[in-house]
């Protein structure tokens, strides 16, 4: 518990680092980089907020947290309020709190930020989300009386659990339909151990289940049973789709097919879902890294997850090729950051034309082309453009390709009734979340294409308040 | 957790399961998979559903053990539990009224074909079996093959079993007696789909292939099981497993197969010497069931 600086004083305390691994150490492990505040560290952090009267921050949160009020909860040392508060517009906030980009949303608003540095917003979200978790004080919030109506969910990751713990809670009966063999989408799929442990999405799985969401895996959806039949048959009087964005892209340049390259869902699938990093206990292998030379193609989040791993697996050398530059970067700043700590290298504007290996279909180079910036696209980023005749070629083992993902269409093609763009994304009255389907409602990246974390949780709540009024009505 | 009914040996390390998968009992269609995965520390592996019983809520796959994955599951019994098993998946086979079909099976290539035989059998085909086996005591649903095609010729390499020869020959030996032949499904090891390829593409004859690459999830998320057809990348989870053989890189697939050799026969090498931390972890599947009644 600590007193509220005098305004004045509340600029003269710097930003408070986040406390983190040794990069040579982690660079070698998998356990997670951050090592969370302590309460000191939380505290006077918190003092920094000057308390805005009309909060910025609150307003470049995509689910509207309320920022000030739960940060001046833990200037009191109120830490579970404080937790609770948070939760009030958001079910995951052990996750966000590792993995939104802060600095273009709330952080990115702070009016700290514009002259000083941004209020470290996610840091103490982070704080008090976890200690709430170590407490074991996860409040489990009121529930509805049943409602007797069921509700279909299908997929789990960050749009299909916010959206299956606001219904719950207003008394409906829940089932979350999962392709893989465990809940949690890209967080247990994509996202790596050392950025997201992933006991803290078992956790908070947990809570679902004791609220009483079932949840059911090995169900894939379009497959196993289609929408239509759970409608029709099983007796399910709403459904959410939130099946991701899981498709992943190639870049159709010769050489693809080699042994040694990889799609980042493929590789990261195999190190996380599989926990291929953990070969001594687990069975499903992964392309030796070990004292190799590998490169990501692409620099979203994604690409970093993937360089980051095949580091801890025993690279030699690990690149990001890059067809931008530095100022596009799409991933988070924090994990370019540490990435760099800990010895990746960018290889900014190269693009790659072929994959090269040898008589055994194995790869062992890269040929790129160097880029340059012409005009701004339609994305409004400056149009990366070969430069004739700079091709050259780099020596590579392991190519991971992270070059963005698309709508998988199996649920859409084996539904009735269903629309979707011309990519295949379904397509949601952006309100409701409602699709061209009555009683099917659709959000996340499956909607918006490849998006956030906290995006995809603020389309499954808007979707839980239409689903839950569509019952109501029905 | 799906629970095995019944399990036995129909040759040498080639095992017969049946499984408690209801809702995959219902749905699935001749020439689709499952991935399975025995205990939480095990990998994904796709077998095809070689028959389904609705009324009971059962798949029956069979099994070849080739490594450390299916020799794990070759050791378990009815009463043991899989920890997971979905499906189905891929695309059914094409069956429509061809004329007359030739469906060739090699090794335990049969055991994928023979719910494609039967369903072109249904269709009204006329259907020429070829069943081939390296020798007698490896050749797999005989009878059953037999009882689903119009005429059954069993190949062995050393001829302890039926005709000494590949089913290539036999294949060879029907285009040269003149037999009109509409359509070829041929499903085996990659040499043996390729050589079959090889035979009916002087003729034209419309074949197709199941493949095999490594796969993972089998929805069509990872691309680690893309296979080169016409020219193209091809998800094999989603696109088939059946492509047109005229069109298959089978040597992309053969490369793409080796991949984790070493690896694998590492592992496989580890499991035969002490089995037991394995057979542990899959009977504890068992215990868990049993214990949520
Ligand atoms: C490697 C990686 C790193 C990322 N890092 C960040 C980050 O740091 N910060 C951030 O904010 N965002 C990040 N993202 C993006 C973020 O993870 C996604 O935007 C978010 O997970 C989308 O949530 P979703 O619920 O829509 O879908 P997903 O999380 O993709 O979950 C969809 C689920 O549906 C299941 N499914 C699909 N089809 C079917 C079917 N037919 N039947 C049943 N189930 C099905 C899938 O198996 C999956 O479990 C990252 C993404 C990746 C891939
Ligand atoms: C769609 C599909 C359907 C299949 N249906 C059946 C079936 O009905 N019955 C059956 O016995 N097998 C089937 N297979 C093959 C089966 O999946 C593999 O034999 C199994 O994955 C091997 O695992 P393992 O750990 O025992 O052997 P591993 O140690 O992984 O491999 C041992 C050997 O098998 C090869 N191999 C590895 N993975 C595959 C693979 N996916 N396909 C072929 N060879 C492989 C390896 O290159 C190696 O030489 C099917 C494969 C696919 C893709
Ligand atoms: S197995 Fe992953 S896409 Fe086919």
């Amino acid at each position: 518990m600590a007193e509220p600086l005098p305004k004045k004083d509340r600029t003269k305390v710097p930003r408070q680092p986040m406390p983190e691994q040794d990069a040579q150490l982690r660079a070698h492990n998998f356990t997670e980089v951050n090592l969370g505040l302590d309460e000191a560290i939380a505290t006077r952090e918190a003092q920094r907020c000057l308390e805005c009267t009309d909060p910025k921050c609150v307003q470049g949160c995509p689910v509207g947290v309320k920022i000030r009020d739960f940060v001046q909860l833990v200037v009191a040392g109120e830490y579970l309020r404080a937790a609770a508060k948070v939760r009030e517009d958001n079910v995951l906030p052990a996750v966000t709190g590792r993995v939104c980009p802060q600095e273009n949303q709330c952080e990115g608003a702070c009016v700290l930020g514009k002259r000083l540095t941004s209020l470290a917003i996610g840091n103490l979200e982070r704080f008090v989300a976890d200690y709430e978790r170590q407490t074991g004080q996860i409040g489990l919030p009121p529930q509805a009386s049943p409602t007797g109506k069921k509700v279909a969910i299908i997929g789990s990751g960050p749009a299909g659990l916010s959206c299956a713990g606001d219904l719950v809670q207003r008394g409906h009966a829940v089932t979350v339909f999962e392709a893989l063999h465990e809940i949690g989408g890209v967080l247990v799929y994509g996202i790596p151990e050392f950025r997201l442990p992933k006991q803290i999405v078992r956790d908070e799985v947990d809570v679902m289940r004791k609220m009483g969401v079932d949840f059911q895996t090995n169900v894939v959806v379009g497959k196993t049973v289609t929408i239509d039949e759970l409608m029709v048959d099983e007796g399910y009087a709403a459904v959410f789709i939130a099946t991701g964005a899981g498709l992943p892209a190639f870049l159709n340049v010769p050489g693809e097919h080699l042994a040694g390259v990889y799609s980042a869902n493929e590789f990261l699938t195999r190190v996380n879902l599989m926990k291929a990093y953990d070969a001594a206990h687990y069975d499903s292998p992964i392309y030796d890294c070990q004292d190799k030379e590998v490169a990501v193609i692409g620099a979203g989040n994604t690409a970093m997850d993937a360089i980051r791993s095949a580091l801890r697996l025993g690279a030699r050398s690990a690149y990001v090729i890059y067809r931008r530059g530095e100022t596009e970067i799409p991933a988070r700043a924090e994990e370019v950051h540490h990435a760099r700590d800990e010895g990746v290298q960018f290889k900014l504007l190269h693009n790659p034309v072929a994959f090269l290996g040898n008589d055994r279909g194995v790869l062992n180079a890269v040929r790129l082309t160097k880029m340059s910036l012409g005009e701004p696209d339609a994305s409004g980023r400056r149009r990366p453009l070969p430069v004739a005749g700079s091709e050259f070629e780099m020596p590579i083992d392991v190519a991971i390709i992270a070059a963005g993902t698309g709508a998988n269409p199996l649920v859409q093609s084996s539904t009735s009734d269903l629309k979707t763009n011309k990519w295949g994304y379904i397509v949601v009255d952006p309100a409701t979340m409602q699709t061209s389907k009555p009683g099917v409602f659709a959000g996340g990246d499956i909607v918006s294409g490849s998006a956030t974390v906290i995006l995809a949780m603020g389309a499954g709540r808007t979707a839980a308040a239409s689903i839950d009024q569509y019952l109501r009505e029905s | 957790m799906f629970r095995i009914h019944e399990a036995q040996f129909i040759a040498p390390d080639v095992k017969r399961f049946r499984i408690e998968a209801p809702r995959i009992a219902r749905k699935r269609q001749a020439g689709q998979f499952v991935i399975l995965r025995i205990h939480e520390h095990g990998e994904r592996i796709p077998l095809t559903i070689a028959d389904s019983d609705v009324g009971e809520g059962t798949i029956t796959i069979i099994v070849q053990g080739v490594g450390k994955t299916t020799h794990l599951l070759n050791r378990l019994e009815a009463g043991d539990a899989i920890q997971d098993v979905v499906g189905p998946l891929g695309q059914a086979s094409e069956i429509e009224l061809f004329g007359t079909v030739v469906v060739i099976g090699g090794g335990v290539g049969t055991a994928i074909a023979y719910p494609t035989a039967v369903a072109l059998k249904q269709a009204g085909n006329v259907v020429i079996g070829i069943v081939g086996a390296r020798t007698n005591k490896l050749l797999i649903l005989e009878e059953e093959m037999r009882a689903t095609t119009d005429v059954l010729y069993v190949m062995s390499d050393d001829g302890t079993v039926g005709e000494k020869g590949l089913v290539t020959t036999k294949l060879q030996q029907l285009i040269d007696e003149g037999r009109q032949i509409d359509r070829v499904l041929a499903i085996g090891p990659i040499p043996m789909m390729k050589a079959v390829a090889d035979v009916s593409r002087e003729l034209a004859i419309p074949t197709s292939v199941s493949l095999n690459p490594v796969m993972v999830d089998g929805t069509g998320m990872c691309g680690g099981c893309r296979v080169i057809v016409g020219g193209e990348s091809r998800f094999a989870c989603v696109d088939g497993p059946e492509f047109d053989a005229h069109q298959v890189d089978f040597e992309v697939l053969r490369q793409r197969n080796a991949i984790y050799r070493q690896r694998e026969q590492h592992a496989d090498a580890e499991f035969q010497r002490d089995p037991t931390k394995d057979l542990n972890a899959a009977h504890a599947c068992r215990l868990t069931e049993t214990g949520n009644g």
